[in-house]
């Protein structure tokens, strides 16, 4: 018997501090996986307690209640059951709550035990409640609720141990046993009960304090009002955007310098070849295209989970709403597009806040158009080729017009497509609701933060080691075999399976005014957008990579007519030029469907959108 | 538009209310809301967010278009919900 591995889940409303709790409880042994079939992050952490118990803790989505209203809720809810599949039934429930703020909380634990299963409850952020006045009279509460009640401070030393000592007892006298479970969802008559009966139980239990929090009240009054909360968020917005791209471009610059001379010294020590091309451009260059956007990603996720912790995320939603809702999405979408700005696979992974199935997916299929920093290289090629460096009106810079554009075409057609949507598949339901807790602001911690952004780190190179490497593996074999003739004079590349591929669909892209080398160069663009530069130099066997952009630039200047370069700037908004992206979706949407769904409506629409520029362009006379 | 507390014993709906307005909780009419969700759904979620007959609430805050959505101090929290879904909140 003894030895065996004690199993835990922690389960507490949205805000209550569970995740800090599990934090300080699991420090960082901690498993980040999905439950099978469903995108609900499953995290789970490791422990011992004084005694030396082994314990495995699961930290639960937060609920109000297990009535399961998104696939969230539903795992909280089956896993407290025993009925999600490949979980035992967990030995004890840890119900969290925040102290100060005990309502919903009690509710749930008074729903909670009709689910027969061992209980404690821990009362969290004891010690924000005990400096705004608040007493609890634990033994009483804890005799009205029949379950043991403890005091926890997450963020502190020590502030934990009262509930280590606990769970010993616990475990070693299964001094709480298991009593059948009868529970079933409350109807609306049994929630208002419920909570009638919690608000009893706190009425005779604990004391508020006459004043509320006054800071947070404070706070909200500038950053919730009308105006100035808009613009306090555009400042948020405009350091977040400063910071992903001027902060992070010298560690990008350096982790590329460092592939590119792993890739040299590859290139140096191992004999010309098969072998060497493979390591050098297949898995150096490949995997190394997108390491390089690790910087990004950890910043973006160090803003969100900051902004997150602090309380701001729950009031971004709330000036948002409105304005997103005209384009049919809902006001937490606004962070997820923000951050695809960046990278399409970090906001595709943070729509996971977005409960209702619908709007999710309607954020995850428009997130792709947002313009992501890989366009920026091939943006800036072709603008400086063939837009003249030219004031319009006086002082604007046309090339930065041009690229001003871009990204308001990105983003206006990202609204489009939302609305089409919405009124395509959607039209007749009325919007989801928009219903949720402004939690009281809380200063961050850093000890959490560090280990959010270390798990998604961590879950992003993994993803860069495993599907993303399998992709840049074909990639490399479409624009390497066959290998050319012995004394062949053109490019390698040209006698391989991408330009045969790419040959045969030039006449398809022949109406946009793309040539063969073109359409060759899209697709290692698959890879990664900003390959197809590095391609296109291939093609034009221009030596010397990236670096050689302006070389290219210039080349492509006498190469291409200007219409094809509008054209060509018009896929690059619209088309799904990133396989990483499309596994994202794949994964976060768990299947195929909704993968190709995202890469035909894409296709498509950057068909249509470059048929149309080159058109117009060679009719105004720049064919 | 002010809202005098003295005068406010009519019954009104937590949609129409404005910035400043307090008082309590009279009924949930889920039917009142044209909401996605049932009636019976979105009286649940109302609860669960602590909107029970009783519970005191003000209007804090106000969104720019519209005046939505709109953030409401639910005796001691702060929710925000949309005026469409506040339809089915009677309010004292």
């Amino acid at each position: 018997m003894e030895a065996a591995l004690y199993n835990i889940v922690l389960v507490g409303t949205p805000n209550s501090g569970k995740t800090s709790l599990f934090n300080a409880l699991t420090g960082s042994r901690q498993k980040v996986a999905n439950y099978p079939g469903v995108t609900v992050e499953r995290k789970q952490g490791f422990f011992v307690t004084p005694r030396g118990r082994q314990v495995s803790l699961i930290d639960l989505p937060g609920t109000y209640s297990l009535r399961g209203r998104s696939p969230d809720e539903e795992i909280t809810r089956d896993v407290v059951l025993g009925r999600a599949k490949g979980e035992t039934l967990p030995e004890l429930v840890l119900c969290v709550a925040d102290a100060t703020n005990l309502r919903l909380a009690i509710r749930l634990v008074l729903e909670m035990k009709h689910t027969g299963r061992p209980m404690v409850l821990a009362l969290n952020m004891f010690d924000i409640a005990k400096r705004r006045g608040v007493t609890v009279d634990v033994p009483a509460l804890s005799a009205a609720l029949g379950i043991p009640v403890v005091t926890s401070i997450a963020v502190r030393k020590g502030g934990t141990d009262e509930l280590l000592q606990l769970t010993d007892t616990i475990a070693a006298e299964a001094a709480e046993v298991a009593r059948e479970n009868d529970w079933r969802p409350h109807s609306v008559a049994e929630l208002r009960a419920t909570q009638r009966e919690a608000d009893r139980i706190i009425k005779e239990t604990v004391s508020l304090p006459a004043r509320p929090d006054t800071w947070t009240a404070r706070v909200d009054s500038v950053v919730l009002h009308p105006v100035f909360g808009l613009v306090i968020l555009a400042a948020i917005l405009f350091v977040m955007f400063q910071a992903v791209f001027a902060w992070a471009q010298p560690v990008m610059e350096l982790i590329a310098g460092g592939f590119e001379l792993l890739g040299q010294w590859v290139q140096a020590t191992l004999p010309a070849g098969l072998l060497q091309s493979f390591i050098q451009n297949g898995v150096i260059s490949g995997v190394g295209s997108v390491i390089v956007f690790l910087p990004q990603i950890i910043i973006i996720f160090l803003f969100i989970l900051l902004l997150e912790d602090f309380g701001y995320m729950a009031r971004a939603a709330f000036l948002m709403d409105r304005i997103m809702g005209g384009a049919g999405l809902h006001g937490r979408a606004f962070i997820p597009l923000l951050s695809s700005f960046a990278c399409a696979i970090p906001g595709i992974m943070a729509t996971r806040v977005i409960d209702n199935r619908r709007d999710r997916l309607t954020t995850i299929l428009i997130a792709p158009l947002m313009t992501c920093s890989a366009r920026i290289p091939v943006y800036t090629l072709i603008i400086s080729a063939f837009i003249p460096a030219k004031q319009v009106w006086g002082w604007i810079n046309l090339q930065g017009l041009v690229m001003f554009g871009l990204y308001v075409v990105g983003i206006a057609s990202a609204m489009a497509v939302s609305a089409l949507i919405k009124f395509f598949m959607w039209r007749d339901d009325a919007p989801a609701p928009f219903m949720l807790e402004l939690p009281d602001y809380k200063l961050p911690r850093l000890r959490s933060i560090a280990i959010g952004i270390y798990t998604r780190a961590m879950m992003f190179l993994q993803r860069a080691g495993t599907t993303i490497f399998a992709m840049m593996v074909l990639i490399w074999f479409l624009a390497s075999f066959p290998q050319p003739p012995v004394g062949a004079t053109d490019p390698g590349i040209d006698y391989s399976l991408a330009a045969i591929i790419g040959r045969f669909i030039e006449p398809v892209l022949a109406p946009l005014g793309f040539n063969w080398q073109i359409a060759v160069a899209l697709i290692p663009g698959m890879a990664a957008r900003e390959v197809a530069v590095a391609a296109l130099g291939t093609v034009y066997s221009i030596e010397g990579g990236k670096e050689a952009a302006e070389q290219i630039g210039t080349v492509l200047a006498t190469k291409w007519s200007l219409a094809t370069a509008l054209s060509l700037l018009a896929w690059y908004i619209f088309a799904p030029q990133c396989a990483s992206t499309l596994a994202v979706i794949k994964r976060e949407t768990g299947g195929w469907r909704w993968m190709w769904i995202t890469f035909f409506y894409m296709l498509a629409l950057a068909y249509v959108a470059s048929l149309i520029t080159y058109n117009i362009a060679r009719s105004l006379g720049a064919g | 538009m002010t809202i005098d507390l003295h005068e406010s014993g009519s019954v009104r709906l937590l949609g129409h209310a404005r910035r400043g307005f307090s008082g309590t909780v009279h009924a949930l009419k889920g039917g009142n809301a044209e909401s996605s969700l049932s009636a019976a759904e979105l009286e649940s979620r109302l609860i669960e967010l602590g909107f029970v007959e009783g519970a005191h609430v003000e209007v804090l805050h106000e969104g720019l278009i519209g005046r939505d959505p709109i953030a409401v101090r639910v005796e001691n929290i702060t929710v925000a919900v949309r005026r469409r879904e506040a339809m089915a909140v009677v309010v004292i």
